[in-house]
C-alpha cells in the first residue's frame, strides 16, 4: 500500500466517513447552506444552531459524498461545537491553509493549534491537490452558512 | 484502408480475444511510454477521452510544418496545400461513417456543438407546444441544449425511460411520439452505462411520426463502423477526441436537405456567398455553419485518426473491445460487494460499478496510485443518476490499445480498495 495513501485515508478518516457524527437535520437551525462539488457530484447541507450570544451549540449535516468529504464535514461538526462565530471563521481559514499549503508543515496559526491538532489527519489530501476540495467543501459551506448564503461559493 | 459495411446494428457477431494485437498497438501510443505513479499506465477513461496514436501527431506536425496556411482563400501554393488536405479530412470522414456526399460533413468544435447548432438552428422554427423525445441515457450535452430551448421557445420535452438494467424500452418511446413530435434526440451508446440504444428501429418510428432525428455518435463511432444512411439519420454528432483524434474538433453530419433547410449557425466570414450592407447571402452546407478560420490542423488530425483506424479495421477493434467488454465483466462481477450498474444485452465498452461501502471519488484516488486511471462522477449523465438512485458511479471504459492485462490490474487495485476499506 504506498504510503500517501496510508496517509490519505488515516484511520479516523475512514470511521468518520463510514460513520459520520452529526448526520442529521437539527430541528431549529439558525442558519443553514447548501454545498455542491459538480466535478463529482458531492452535495451536502450544513446546520447550525447559535445561540443569543453567537455560539454554536449545535452543528449538523446531510448529504452524501466520498469518505474524505464525510469525513471532514463529521469531524467539522464535532469541533465547531462550543465555538463562536469568529472563532469558527478563523478555524476556516486554518483548515483551509492545512488542506491547500504545499510547503512541508503546515501553517498554524498562533491560538489555533488545538481545534486544528485534531484536523491535522487531513493534511494527507495535499499530496492529492483534486481531493483538497473534499475536504474543503463542508467547511465552505460552513463558512456560507455563516455568512447568510444559501450555497457555498465555489472556489 | 479497408471497406465499411453497412451496419445497423453496432453489436458484434463474434467475439474474439485475439482480433488485435493491442500490446503492439500500443506502442503506436507514446503516452504509453511513461509510468504514472511508478506504474506501467492502464487508461481506462477512453470514454471520456482517448490517447492519440503518433500518426495523428505526425500529421498535424507535417501540416504545421510543412503545409499550412489559411484555407479557402490564398492563391498561393501552401494556402491550397492547407485546403487540400482540410478539405480530404472532410472526405476521410464522410467515407468514414457512409455519408453521401463531403458536403454532409460540418466541421464544428465538438459533439456538444454540433448538438448546439442543431437545437439553435431548427429550433428557430418551433413553437410553442411542438415536443423534442429525449431519453434517460442522454448526456448533459443533449438535454441542455434542448432546455434552453424550451425556456426560449415552450417547447416540450418528453423522455423516453430505461429499465433497471439501462436498456431503452422501444415500446415507451414509440408510447411518447405524437403528431408534436419534431425532433428525436437520441444516444447511439451511453458514456455512462455503456447501452447501446435500437437506433434504426427509433429512427425508423420517429420517421413515421413526422418527425427528424439527431442522433449523439459519440460513444458509438471509435467503436464500431457506423453507417448514417443505413440507420437512417438526420443528424449524427461526434467528437474527434473520443475517436483517437485531437480536441477542439468534431462533427456534425446531416442530410443534404436538412442541412441546406436550416438557417446559418454563427455569421461571419467563410460562410457568405456576398456581403452588402443591405444583404447578405449564404453559402450551402457545410460552409454555412463554418463561420470564421476552422480548426485546420485538427481536421487534418482527425483525418489521421480516421485512417489509422481504418487500417486496424473498425471490426476488429470491435471485437477486441468486446471481447474485453466480456473479460471484464466477468472479472468484476466475482468481486464481492461490487454490482454492474448498466447490464444491458447490448453494450459498448463501458462498465459502471459501484462498490459498497467506498465512494467512487476515493476508488478513482486509490487505483490512480496505482497507475490506473478511471472515471468517477455522474459522467455528465445527473438525470441518469437520478434515475438509477445513485449519486456517482465508477467507470471503466476501453479502447484498441486496452489488454486483458489491464482488466486485471484493475482487479488488483480494486482489492487494495477493498483491503484498505474493509
Amino acid at each position: 500500500m504506498p504510503n500517501d495513501l496510508r496517509e490519505l485515508y488515516q484511520k479516523v478518516i475512514l470511521d468518520h466517513g463510514r460513520t459520520p457524527r452529526n448526520f442529521r437535520r437539527p430541528a431549529h437551525p439558525t442558519c443553514r447552506a447548501e454545498g455542491n462539488n459538480p466535478m463529482c457530484g458531492d452535495a451536502l447541507s450544513v446546520f447550525l444552531v447559535l445561540d443569543d450570544r453567537g455560539v454554536i451549540e449545535d452543528a449538523a449535516f446531510e448529504g452524501q459524498g466520498c469518505a474524505i468529504s464525510l469525513a471532514s464535514a463529521s469531524l467539522m461538526t464535532e469541533t465547531l461545537k462550543g465555538m463562536t462565530r469568529a472563532e469558527a471563521e478563523r478555524l476556516f481559514e486554518a483548515f483551509h491553509s492545512l488542506c491547500t499549503h504545499t510547503d512541508a508543515e503546515p501553517a498554524l496559526p498562533e491560538g489555533s493549534a488545538d481545534p486544528l491538532t485534531r484536523l491535522s489527519v487531513f493534511a494527507g489530501v495535499r499530496a492529492f491537490p483534486i481531493r483538497a476540495k473534499c475536504a474543503t467543501l463542508p467547511w465552505q459551506t460552513m463558512k456560507a452558512a455563516l455568512a447568510g448564503e444559501a450555497e457555498a461559493r465555489s472556489n | 484502408m479497408s471497406i465499411i459495411t453497412p451496419v445497423t446494428r453496432l453489436e458484434s457477431p463474434a467475439v474474439k480475444a485475439d482480433a488485435l494485437d493491442a500490446r503492439r498497438l500500443r506502442d503506436d501510443f507514446p503516452i504509453f511510454a511513461q509510468s504514472v505513479n511508478g506504474h506501467r499506465l492502464v487508461y481506462l477513461d477512453s470514454a471520456a477521452s482517448s490517447q492519440k496514436p503518433r500518426a495523428v501527431l505526425d500529421a498535424m506536425r507535417d501540416a504545421y510544418e510543412t503545409g499550412y496556411a489559411n484555407v479557402h482563400r490564398g492563391v498561393h501554393t501552401l494556402s491550397q496545400r492547407a485546403t487540400e488536405a482540410f478539405e480530404g479530412a472532410r472526405r476521410k470522414v464522410a467515407r468514414f461513417i457512409n455519408a453521401a456526399s463531403a458536403d454532409e460533413i460540418v466541421f464544428v468544435r465538438g459533439a456538444t456543438e454540433a448538438i448546439n447548432l442543431v437545437a439553435s438552428t431548427f429550433g428557430r422554427s418551433l413553437r410553442a407546444g411542438d415536443e423534442v423525445v429525449l431519453s434517460e441515457l442522454e448526456h448533459h450535452a443533449n438535454i441542455v441544449p434542448w432546455q434552453m430551448l424550451r425556456e426560449e421557445r415552450g417547447i416540450v420535452l418528453k423522455i423516453a425511460p430505461i429499465d433497471d438494467t439501462g436498456t431503452l424500452s422501444l415500446d415507451r418511446f414509440a408510447a411518447l411520439l405524437s403528431p408534436r413530435t419534431r425532433m428525436v434526440a437520441m444516444t447511439h451508446a451511453s458514456n455512462a452505462l455503456g447501452t447501446i440504444t435500437p437506433i434504426a428501429e427509433i429512427i425508423r418510428l420517429a420517421h413515421d411520426a413526422g418527425a427528424l432525428v439527431l442522433v449523439d455518435g459519440c460513444q458509438a463511432v471509435p467503436h464500431a463502423p457506423v453507417d448514417v444512411q443505413a440507420i437512417g439519420a438526420d443528424f449524427y454528432a461526434f467528437s474527434s477526441h473520443k475517436l483517437y483524434g485531437p480536441t477542439g474538433i468534431g462533427v456534425l453530419w446531416g442530410r443534404a436537405a436538412e442541412l441546406n433547410a436550416l438557417p446559418p449557425y454563427q455569421g461571419g466570414g467563410e460562410m457568405i456567398l456576398s456581403v452588402t450592407w443591405e444583404r447578405t447571402t449564404y453559402k450551402k452546407a457545410p460552409h454555412r455553419f463554418e463561420a470564421g478560420t476552422p480548426p485546420i490542423v485538427e481536421a487534418i488530425g482527425l483525418g489521421a485518426a480516421i485512417d489509422y483506424l481504418q487500417g486496424i479495421g473498425l471490426g476488429p477493434i470491435q471485437a477486441h473491445e468486446q471481447g474485453l467488454l466480456a473479460y471484464a465483466t466477468q472479472r468484476l462481477s466475482a468481486l464481492p460487494r461490487l454490482r454492474i450498474v448498466g447490464t444491458a444485452e447490448r453494450k459498448a465498452a463501458i462498465v459502471s460499478f459501484v462498490l459498497e461501502g467506498v465512494h467512487p471519488h476515493d476508488i478513482g484516488t486509490i487505483l490512480d496510485q496505482k497507475g490506473v486511471a478511471i472515471r468517477a462522477g455522474h459522467h455528465c449523465a445527473q438525470p441518469l443518476m437520478h434515475r438509477l438512485g445513485l449519486p456517482a458511479t465508477a467507470r471503466v471504459s476501453f479502447g484498441l490499445y486496452n489488454t486483458m492485462d489491464d482488466i486485471d490490474k484493475l482487479v488488483d487495485g480494486l482489492h487494495m480498495v477493498m483491503e484498505l476499506f474493509d
